[in-house]
């Protein structure tokens, strides 16, 4: 007689648990030095649920297949030239943005999981955290693959690796990760596999790609889309740990929600660049960031929230202050690139009108009485041969690194700064998260490696703009970054489509 | 009540999957985007193995679900028979 199939709860069980062992002449805690120190207590690891219960053979056979999938597209737009079917040139350098910011987080992310897999006591969260670690080294792989397509046609993406450690707006979402992976084990799932997985990475990852697949990027959409069906399973695990560690003990409680307001903020600072992208860099509209947001942080994570009430959870602090945020984001980060242009390794323009129109449409209560005005500006003087540049340096915020850019939401006016003093010096927040973030823990931000303070320093190749531009952060001084108007991307392209 | 919802890419399999999602999920939203296709229902949605494979017309693993997968939202439950996506409040 054959042998009976296992079912999934049964192969679960006998591939993942019964693989562990006890340690009988070594001391548990010695093995697991991080798992006390943040406070988290864990009376029962047992009690660890994986709800899609994916055994290390399941997971290499539909990983493969997807790989399949994946590797057949890439070929297929290659040889297709598929960087010729992108809906417009501008769109290009939101897959610059993606390259340089994003993938380079993916790997950080395989660190990040591979360390804290390591030091979790439990083999059901081992083993989830030893997938998710492979799933992320694969996702900053097909990304660097799909992408390197366009790094032959198109200027920016050559030394993405080397500028995510230094340029100054890629230290935003680098220090983020940083932050994480220098936090306990603990605060790092939730930070990651609960925060910024469940609720939003989707942001990126489902608007923006269904974005990509509508502006003829079948390289994007691709990789998007089969990374985001390994973040379907992180999604699950993100919530599996919030749920653990709540029904683990009461006093994780105060901990986790700490966490959960820590991060939220820091990711919806993170994400106004990817508000930018959708807002500004997708010729050919899906949605507006607005509605995205809505769809997927108010209506998503307002429902998760509602479900983990029951433990006592409550939304994240400052979510008025968040709710607002998304009328205002997307126009003044693209407005600080925008006039920071120089110093970016992507192109930055004025949108067209239809596109101006399309914000007004979406934006009815700002954009006419706050954004509109600036880009007829703008216009006017790009009319007149004098497309401007900001010639001072930002000061940024200490903790989310990100250029003062953002108004108080009550008074679109007003630059929103905020400091505090500490061992005798002061530090400058754009926000109140962001200070709040820092004075729970200014051992560990006073010691941010900010871009600009380390150019006034003089750590960063010489006094002058092209010296960090061309010598320490490796762009192609005048082909990288400017305007798209009159770059070699765009020159590029009309010689392709034989337009003069 | 909170809606729970998934997300498919929009491709020959997952039209099935979406057909059979919508015959056994009373009341569900179908929404097609540039290549994906979501679907939200008021607080639960089931996939139902049999109601795949009838639309398929071939065997089909509950586990296949992850190569068309794009997001969810919900408490997963997965077993031989059924994935089921809710939200306990």
């Amino acid at each position: 007689m054959a042998a009976k199939k296992l079912n999934i709860k049964d192969k679960y069980r006998l591939l993942t648990r019964d693989l562990d062992w006890d340690f009988s002449y070594e001391d548990r805690k010695e093995a697991f030095p991080h798992e006390e120190f943040e406070g988290i207590k864990i009376t029962d690891w047992d009690k660890w649920e994986d709800p899609f219960r994916l055994t290390m053979d399941t997971y290499w056979k539909y990983q493969a297949e997807k790989e399949k999938k994946l590797y057949a597209i890439f070929d297929a737009f290659s040889q297709n030239n598929g960087h010729l079917n992108v809906s417009d040139p501008r769109y290009v350098n939101a897959v610059k943005i993606f390259l340089t910011a994003v993938s380079p987080l993916e790997y950080q992310a395989y660190q990040g999981f591979a360390h804290v897999g390591r030091q979790c006591g439990g083999v059901g969260a081992r083993v989830a955290c030893q997938m998710q670690a492979l799933d992320e080294l694969r996702h900053v792989q097909t990304q660097i693959h799909a992408m390197s397509h366009y790094n032959k046609f198109f200027d920016g993406m050559q030394e993405f690796s080397h500028q995510h450690d230094r340029v100054w707006y890629l230290s935003v979402p680098r220090s983020f990760f940083t932050d994480a992976r220098s936090a306990g084990p603990f605060e790092y799932m939730v930070a990651i596999g609960f925060s910024f997985e469940y609720v939003l990475t989707n942001l990126l990852f489902v608007p923006f790609m269904s974005g990509a697949a509508h502006n003829g990027d079948m390289a994007t959409v691709t990789f998007g889309f089969s990374a985001q069906s390994d973040e379907a399973r992180h999604m699950t695990l993100g919530l599996e740990v919030i749920k653990f560690f709540l029904e683990q003990h009461e006093d994780n409680l105060p901990i986790v929600q700490k966490w959960i307001d820590k991060w939220f903020w820091r990711g919806t600072r993170l994400l106004s660049i990817v508000a930018m992208m959708m807002d500004y860099m997708l010729p050919n509209k899906v949605m507006s960031w607005k509605e995205a947001w809505e769809v997927y942080f108010e209506d998503a994570g307002g429902a998760l929230f509602k479900d983990l009430a029951r433990y006592g959870i409550r939304m994240p602090k400052y979510s008025e202050v968040i709710e607002k945020e998304k009328e205002h984001i997307s126009h003044q980060t693209w407005w600080t690139f925008y006039t920071h242009g120089h110093a970016a390794g992507f192109h930055t323009w004025i949108p067209s009108d239809e596109e101006l129109d399309w914000l007004s449409e979406k934006y009815p209560d700002t954009f006419d009485k706050y954004y509109r005005p600036l880009w007829e500006m703008a216009k006017e003087k790009e009319a007149k041969g004098e497309r401007f540049y900001t010639t001072g340096l930002p000061q940024l915020c200490q903790t989310c690194q990100i250029p003062m850019l953002f108004t108080e939401m009550d008074n679109p006016n007003q630059n929103s700064m905020r400091d505090t003093v500490h061992n005798g010096e002061r530090y400058h927040f754009c926000s109140d998260g962001c200070k709040d973030i820092f004075e729970e823990e200014p051992e560990k931000y006073v010691q941010a490696w900010l871009p600009v303070h380390q150019i006034l320093q003089g750590n960063c190749g010489g006094p002058e703009m092209s010296d960090v531009l061309g010598e320490f952060y490796k762009m192609n001084v005048g082909a990288d970054n400017m305007d798209m108007k009159g770059s070699p991307d765009e020159e590029r392209w009309n010689q392709w489509k034989g337009k003069a | 009540m909170s809606k729970v919802y998934i997300a498919l890419q929009d491709n020959d399999e997952s039209r099935y999957i979406v057909e059979a999602i919508e015959e056994v999920n009373e009341d569900c939203t179908v929404i097609h985007m540039p290549a994906m296709i979501r679907i939200e229902r008021e607080h639960k949605l089931v996939v139902v193995r049999e109601v795949v494979e009838e639309k398929m017309g071939r065997d089909w693993d509950v586990q296949e679900l992850h190569l068309n997968l794009i997001t969810l939202g919900g408490n997963v439950d997965e077993d031989d028979d059924f994935f089921t996506l809710e939200w306990k409040q």
